[in-house]
């Protein structure tokens, strides 16, 4: 088997409506050099060894020159890595600073007691759509309902989403690989100059926090917390607006996405209308068969790694194939069947590890409550393009529109 | 019966076959569920000795003595009906292998084709009986023990004395300091946890014991401990010549395993618990073993090969789980169809803020090397090595690196590990002693206890224990 260009195939906006026959080719041969430069890693028991093993480092400080010229990892001199581009002890740090206002051991009840307010906010918006033969669910719902949570939140000011939202955008494309050298210099220069003006807005929002604190993540963050001190202003900076685009960047997909799975499979619509319980296993289930991060791009090797018989050398960029180790038939019965009671169902849609995501409490409960609330309250809804528009990423996979024809919103 | 085949007869039992199970609790339970979730039909009898349905012993020594839990809200979740009848609150006393019968202490006596063991262990009791009769002095093993100790600690005792720096007893002197209460730990080994984890990990347990507020007293051995005229424990008295005042004493001296009822009964059983092969079926006292008698949960002693096929005996929560899932599927399945228990050992523990977690048998190791982290910031992982290989590997608040280390030790990596890893300090660059006392000085009981050799060795001598 060759790897040629596979990884430009995946990556080939073509391709993104279904890049899983492509992931099964891939899976023939479990870790792969692709052309491009970086190593490839399909299937879910060596992608799950990788994502627990001490010898990958999330740094792109420690990419050979010659892997980061490859694959353009990006370093901005001026704003250092967030906390998913960082190694332990600084990531493990910042992550329990940011995780104090957020989840236990010190906030547990942050997500469960956020239930009732989105709710309302998923009601408000289904309102929003009355009198519509059709709706967009990306632009109606599944956009405005994760801006609206992590604004929140956060403590961002809601109506600056249209500040926001391009730079969010540029950045959250930032992981995708790039073929040609103009498009990485392009992109570079693109994605740095949306994290600097972001940073910058960032930065006015937490300093006036610190002089008047609410009760939101940004006045945590300034505030700091117990044994670990508080982040430095750059540090608060960073890792806000990590969360920032992280929290809406990627849920946005997971409903999206969901509401697409359900109406291609109406039985299980159907289903879910009828038992609301289901909605906690089928978004597992839609974590491991549609999962809004397709990849992590962005690893590398700190020693040699003898691996499904490939040595993957020091210093060497690794991808792994998350979105193809949930599919991996060695792992899951019927994986490329949706089953929305799926047992055993350890899939790899929030990672694993260290760097496991940091929301999936939240994003769990937002994608349970929006698809529950859709089935229940959608009349009659119909795919109107199958497939629909995509965005061009291929890393945070998702429809760029989802329309839906509709008989009406009930309740 | 009439003469049928080996495969016809496992289809009869299937079906119609009788299965008891002795020790209703995490290991009893899941193997009950595990049985009929396998298809067997047949009819099944649940004893244990605690009136109790089956409930979950970890939370016992941390949230319920914070009163974060009332001891009664600790039931097991069951993950599927059993259909089983429960002999709650009657204790076996006796078995009789060549009628299959096991004896009750109420009298009676219940038949069966095919036994399960999961008696599990008790708490050691304070060796001086008029002492450990003191009122104040507990120890804690059931839930009757945790809801007396509670209600102790509730009231506000002025001193409270923890003897054994086990887990057992690092989670009560934990419970204790969180609740403001003033403790003292007198532990007989160099360290707290030092027979589990050795003197390097224990150093680190023992700043964790001083920075919390403990009074930890470490190579000292209680001497004896004295009541008031009303019988109430008040002073403790120890060998160094110094004394404590206590209005309560917490015993944690580990655990005795429950087999003294099968002294009698021809199986291998004794102080260390029922030998049975990796498939869990009971040998005999002759080495023989039995294709009848099942044992799984605590008081089992199974060979594992990934550690020389020596015999491990684990208190773990999760070999209680894994071993009673084999063993419930060896007891109705046919030779070829049945499976070995390869469990992985590892446990945890929740003490002083930090979360512990560790794989493999650390206390096999003769090194240790701090591999991620530091022992300074009591955030680490330490590998450790025997031989020459990896053979476990502990982790303080960094758990998510364990599934790495598993992996090591499950192909017997080189020890030290001559790779670079994230997050590796200068300390962790050589490894060191690991630290383990003499296994023949007496201690707490580590949580690991290592005898025996292969199954196929002829010299094992075997003496039983008489109650």
């Amino acid at each position: 088997m060759t790897s040629v260009a596979l990884l430009h195939r995946i990556t080939d906006f073509a391709n993104r409506p279904d890049p899983y026959p492509l992931y099964a080719e891939l899976r023939r041969t479990p870790v792969v050099r692709d052309e491009a430069g970086p190593y490839l890693v399909s299937t879910y028991w060596e992608i799950r060894s990788l994502l627990h093993d001490p010898r990958i480092s999330s740094d792109a400080r420690n990419l050979t020159a010659e892997a980061a010229r490859a694959t353009g990892q990006d370093q901005d001199p001026d704003l250092p890595p967030n906390f998913l581009r960082l190694d332990p002890p600084e990531h493990d740090r910042l992550r329990r600073l940011a995780m104090a206002p957020f989840g236990p051991p010190d906030t547990p009840r942050r997500v469960y007691d956020m239930h009732g307010e989105l709710t309302d906010v998923v009601a408000g918006l289904i309102d929003g759509c009355r009198g519509k033969e059709q709706i967009d669910l990306v632009d109606d719902i599944s956009y405005p309902f994760p801006v609206t949570v992590i604004c929140r939140l956060l403590g961002v000011p809601r109506e600056d989403e249209k500040l926001f939202h391009e730079w969010a955008d540029t950045i959250a494309a930032g992981p995708d690989p790039v073929v040609t050298d103009e498009e990485r210099e392009a992109k570079l220069d693109s994605v740095r100059r949306a994290r600097r003006e972001l940073a910058g807005y960032l930065a006015g929002l937490i300093e006036e926090r610190r002089r008047s604190p609410r009760d939101d993540m940004l006045s945590a963050m300034a505030a700091g917390h117990g044994a670990d001190g508080r982040m430095s202003p750059v540090e608060a900076v960073t890792t806000s607006a990590l969360l920032l685009v992280a929290g809406h960047e990627t849920t946005v997909n997971l409903i999206t996405n969901g509401m697409l799975t359900l109406l291609r499979n109406p039985d299980v619509l159907q289903r879910l209308r009828a038992e609301p319980d289901l909605a906690a296993p089928l978004v597992e289930e839609l974590l491991r068969f549609e999962p809004p991060v397709q990849m992590l791009p962005q690893r590398t090797t700190l020693a040699d790694i003898d691996i499904a018989g490939t040595i993957i050398p020091k210093g060497a960029s690794v991808y792994l194939m998350l979105a193809s180790g949930s599919r991996d038939p060695q792992r899951f019965t019927d994986a490329d069947r949706f089953i929305p009671d799926r047992a055993d169902n350890q899939h790899l849609g929030f990672g694993h590890g260290l760097h496991a995501c940091f929301g999936a409490p939240l994003a769990r409960l937002e994608a349970q409550l929006a698809l529950t609330a859709l089935v229940r309250r959608l009349d009659a809804p119909r795919l109107v393009e199958d497939p629909p528009p995509y965005r061009p990423n291929a890393v945070l996979r998702g429809p760029r529109h989802l329309p839906i024809a509709i008989g009406g919103i009930k309740g | 019966m009439p003469p049928v085949s080996v495969d016809g007869y496992l289809e009869a039992f299937r079906r119609q076959g009788r299965i008891v199970v002795v020790g209703a609790s995490l290991a009893g339970l899941r193997a009950a569920e595990t049985l009929r979730d396998e298809g067997f039909t047949g009819t099944l009898t649940m004893i244990g000795d605690e009136p109790h349905e089956p409930y979950d012993r970890p939370p016992l020594s941390k949230q319920v003595l914070l009163g974060k839990v009332p001891p009664d809200h600790t039931d097991l979740p069951r993950r599927r009906p059993v259909d089983a009848e429960w002999r709650l609150g009657v204790a076996a006393t006796g078995l009789d292998l060549a009628a299959k019968r096991v004896q009750l202490s109420d009298g009676d006596s219940v038949e069966y084709d095919r036994l399960l063991i999961t008696t599990g262990v008790r708490a050691r009791p304070w060796p001086r009986e008029l002492e450990a009769e003191l009122d104040g002095v507990f120890v804690l093993r059931t839930r009757d023990d945790a809801r007396r100790l509670h209600h102790r600690l509730k009231a506000g005792p002025r001193g409270v004395l923890v003897i054994g720096a086990g887990f057992t007893g690092s989670e009560i002197a934990s419970a204790c300091r969180e609740r403001g209460l003033s403790v003292t730990v007198a532990e007989r080994g160099a360290a707290p946890l030092v027979g589990a984890l050795g003197g390097v990990v224990g150093e680190v347990a023992a700043e964790l014991h001083r920075s919390h507020g403990v009074d930890l007293r470490c190579g000292v051995q209680v001497t004896g401990l004295e009541g008031d005229a009303a019988g109430r424990v008040r002073t403790a008295h120890f060998s160094d010549g110094t004394a404590v005042e206590a209005e309560a004493v917490v015993v944690a001296l580990g655990a005795t395993r429950n087999t003294e009822w099968l002294a009698d009964s021809g199986l291998g059983a004794g102080p260390r618990g029922i030998a049975c092969d990796a498939g869990c079926r009971a040998f005999d006292v002759r080495g023989i073993v039995t294709d009848d008698v099942f044992v799984a949960g605590d008081v089992a002693r199974s060979p594992h090969p990934l550690f020389g096929y020596q015999f491990l005996s684990l208190e773990h929560w999760g070999n209680a789980v894994a071993q009673a899932e084999i063993a419930a599927h060896n007891m109705v399945s046919a030779s070829a169809d049945r499976r070995p228990h390869l469990w992985m050992p590892s446990f945890w523990s929740a003490q002083f803020g930090v979360n512990i977690k560790s794989v493999g048998v650390p206390p096999m190791a003769d090194q240790i090397i701090v591999t991620q982290g530091s022992l300074a910031e009591h955030r680490f992982t330490a590998a450790y090595g025997h031989q020459g290989r990896v053979i476990a590997a502990v982790t303080f608040d960094q758990a998510k690196w364990l599934d790495f280390y598993e992996g090591e030790i499950e192909r017997a990596a080189p020890f030290p590990p001559e790779f670079p890893t994230v997050d590796r300090r200068p300390e962790g660059m050589q490894p060191v002693p690991a630290g383990f006392p003499d296994p023949s000085l007496p201690s707490h009981g580590p949580t690991v206890t290592l005898s025996g050799h292969s199954p196929t060795d002829r010299r094992i001598t075997f003496t039983p224990r008489r109650a």
